[in-house]
């Protein structure tokens, strides 16, 4: 039988393959959306990539894009800085939801108010992957994690985080905000394309949370992992479109 | 970019007003700011300005993301800056340690307020040790310590050319008295004093596309996987930090030839030693000043040659916080015999008078 290989972006950088992600992590599915998209869209050569710190740092020679690296929680304004700058650039910022929702949760909001023509892409697998599994903003409640050795108590530590629900209720109309996951692939790469194609036009702010997975830090086997990424996050994180200037179906 | 002052022209303004027109004559393309007293103005005059001349600015939610626009703007090859002070110059060193990491041709503008923590809004020469060696590095920074109208026009447009030319964060250290006052001084723009502004470029979004192979990918690394890639780039920016240095260092020295008491100052405080080694000498009394103006680096061998030169006994620091300029002094100039005396009045002016009592105390 002969083996089929999947299909490899041509924006991916191959020197820097195979990846350094985890077995099972979900975030070489994203990158290759991702990379499918900035193919599709023949945004390669104008493509600012840039990657926050957390297990999304491993992302920072993953492109044959020109790419930036910084500090945790600060690659929104190290995007909005560039896109001030050159504006025929199309930045990507690519984070975790530690550095999103957490330490750099003033520049997303901020960014998301002011309706800056960047694309931010956080990566939610509801802990932070990279420093050992604490808990996250997107920790769910019983879920146990470093810093939740019993359980997520959300009369300590608060609820879940919901990002995309919290920036459509900032944005104007032009801004792009969705919730794909990393078990429906096609949407995904849907999702990811409108977003880019948001700040190609120029409309606005545009920003897709990605539900994923960290066996790793879960301590889970392939079943139970996609257990919990089906079952468990996308329960309580309602996957879908929840601002699209584009119409319903856009393409 | 349209010429901003087409001939020299006298002025009488604040050194806020001055920052902004220094940094508009300059060729910067965009500030990134964030509200926070003495330096206020250095925006307002910026908002009202650059749209004339097509510059760019944005008001940001945070010194620290202020900073971080500054280190994107830059990294994409615009001529950026940003201003600050006090509690903001702590959050910025946030961005200015990724300048650093980075190579980032950053700019800012200090108006020094007095410290620890909210203080005062009014003066201090408080945040030398924050600007100098903030954040979690080496040090690569280069300071000008300011002390007229006249030098923060000129040193934020050499700034500027300091910054891109070496690629280690640049600061004009001024503070709320020169922030706020205001004195006379010329404007004019670079060229006509032989001054080259130096052209930016990108660092990434470069000519040339990749997928044509006309040229490769830049990837810019802030973080090392390997203690030995980390030490590798340590010590290659220090070299090349040291080897610079000599061209860098800027100073003042007057009458220290045959002074038995040196009296050294920084910035604004400097015009009081200046005019209190010329009361000093009127009456006798053999005073010598010396003003570093580069903070980092430090005119280490400078100052030796001038305490070795002179034979002085002693040395008087004087300075508007508790010991940071005195610190910075002793560290570069270990070994020296000459006895250090100091004047630390942290957060509050200094006058000629105040120099003159101390000196007569200690001799």
């Amino acid at each position: 039988m002969q083996m089929v290989a999947p299909a490899t972006p041509k924006s991916w950088y191959l020197p820097t393959k195979p990846h350094k992600f985890c077995p099972g992590c979900g975030h070489g599915i994203v990158l290759k959306a991702l990379g499918d998209v900035i193919d599709e869209l023949e945004i390669q050569d104008r493509t600012i990539f840039g990657c926050d710190i957390g297990c999304s740092l491993l992302s920072w020679d993953f492109f044959a894009c020109d790419s930036t690296q910084t500090h945790h929680g600060r690659t929104t304004p190290v995007m909005v800085g560039i896109k001030r700058a050159r504006p025929e650039l199309i930045t990507i910022g690519y984070m975790g939801d530690g550095g999103g929702y957490s330490i750099g949760s003033q520049h997303l909001l901020n960014a998301a108010v002011r309706n800056e023509k960047v694309t931010l892409i956080l990566v939610n697998n509801t802990n932070y992957g990279m420093t050992g599994g604490q808990m996250a903003p997107t920790t769910l409640p019983g879920q146990k994690t470093e810093t939740t050795p019993f359980g997520r108590d959300p009369e300590l530590t608060g609820y879940p985080t919901k990002g995309p629900e919290f920036i459509a209720q900032l944005t104007p109309d032009s801004a792009y905000v969705a919730r794909a996951t990393v078990s429906k692939y096609n949407q995904l790469r849907r999702f990811i394309r409108n977003a880019l194609r948001n700040q190609i036009e120029g409309n606005g702010f545009s920003f897709v949370e990605v539900l994923s997975t960290c066996p790793t830090n879960w301590r889970t086997n392939a079943q139970q992992t996609w257990h919990f990424l089906e079952d468990e996050m996308e329960h309580y994180f309602p996957v879908g479109e929840l601002k699209n200037p584009f119409g319903k179906g856009g393409k | 970019m349209q010429q901003v002052i087409t001939e020299n022209k006298k002025a009488f303004m604040t050194g806020n007003e001055t920052a902004a027109w220094a940094a508009l004559a300059s060729g910067a393309d965009v500030m990134f700011g964030y509200p926070i007293t003495p330096q206020n103005e250095i925006m307002h005059y910026w908002t009202r300005l650059a749209p004339q001349y097509g510059r760019g600015f944005l008001q940001t939610e945070d010194e620290i993301s202020a900073g971080f626009t500054v280190c994107g703007a830059v990294q994409s090859g615009k001529k950026a800056f940003t201003a600050t002070a006090g509690p903001g110059n702590v959050l910025m060193q946030e961005p200015f340690g990724m300048a650093e990491g980075m190579r980032l041709p950053l700019l800012a503008i200090i108006q020094q307020r007095g410290g620890p923590s909210s203080g005062t809004v009014v003066y201090s020469q408080q945040e030398v040790a924050l600007t100098t060696f903030g954040g979690n590095g080496e040090g690569w920074r280069i300071v000008y310590s300011t002390a007229t109208h006249q030098e923060i026009y000129d040193y934020v447009i050499k700034g500027f050319n300091t910054a891109w030319k070496y690629r280690f964060p640049t600061f004009i250290l001024g503070d709320g008295y020169q922030a706020k006052m205001r004195e006379p001084l010329e404007l004019y723009d670079p060229e006509t004093r032989g001054i080259k502004m130096i052209d930016t470029y990108p660092l990434i979004g470069l000519d040339g596309s990749i997928t044509a192979a006309e040229r490769e990918p830049q990837h810019l690394c802030n973080i090392y996987s390997l203690e030995e890639e980390l030490y590798d780039v340590v010590l290659k920016n220090t070299a090349e930090y040291e080897s610079i240095s000599p061209e860098i260092v800027e100073y003042e020295e007057r009458q220290c030839e045959d002074a038995e008491i040196i009296i050294l100052s920084h910035g604004v405080v400097s015009r009081a030693a200046d005019d209190a080694v010329k009361a000093l000498r009127a009456q006798g009394i053999k005073a010598g000043y010396f003003r570093p103006i580069t903070l980092r680096p430090y005119p280490e061998k400078e100052l030796r040659a001038a305490i070795a030169q002179s034979g002085a006994k002693k040395l008087l620091i004087a300075e508007s916080a508790y010991g940071q300029f005195y610190r910075l002094t002793r560290q570069e100039i270990y070994g020296e015999t000459v006895k250090m005396e100091n004047l630390f009045m942290p957060g509050v002016g200094i006058i000629d008078y105040d120099i003159i009592s101390k000196v007569k105390s200690i001799l």
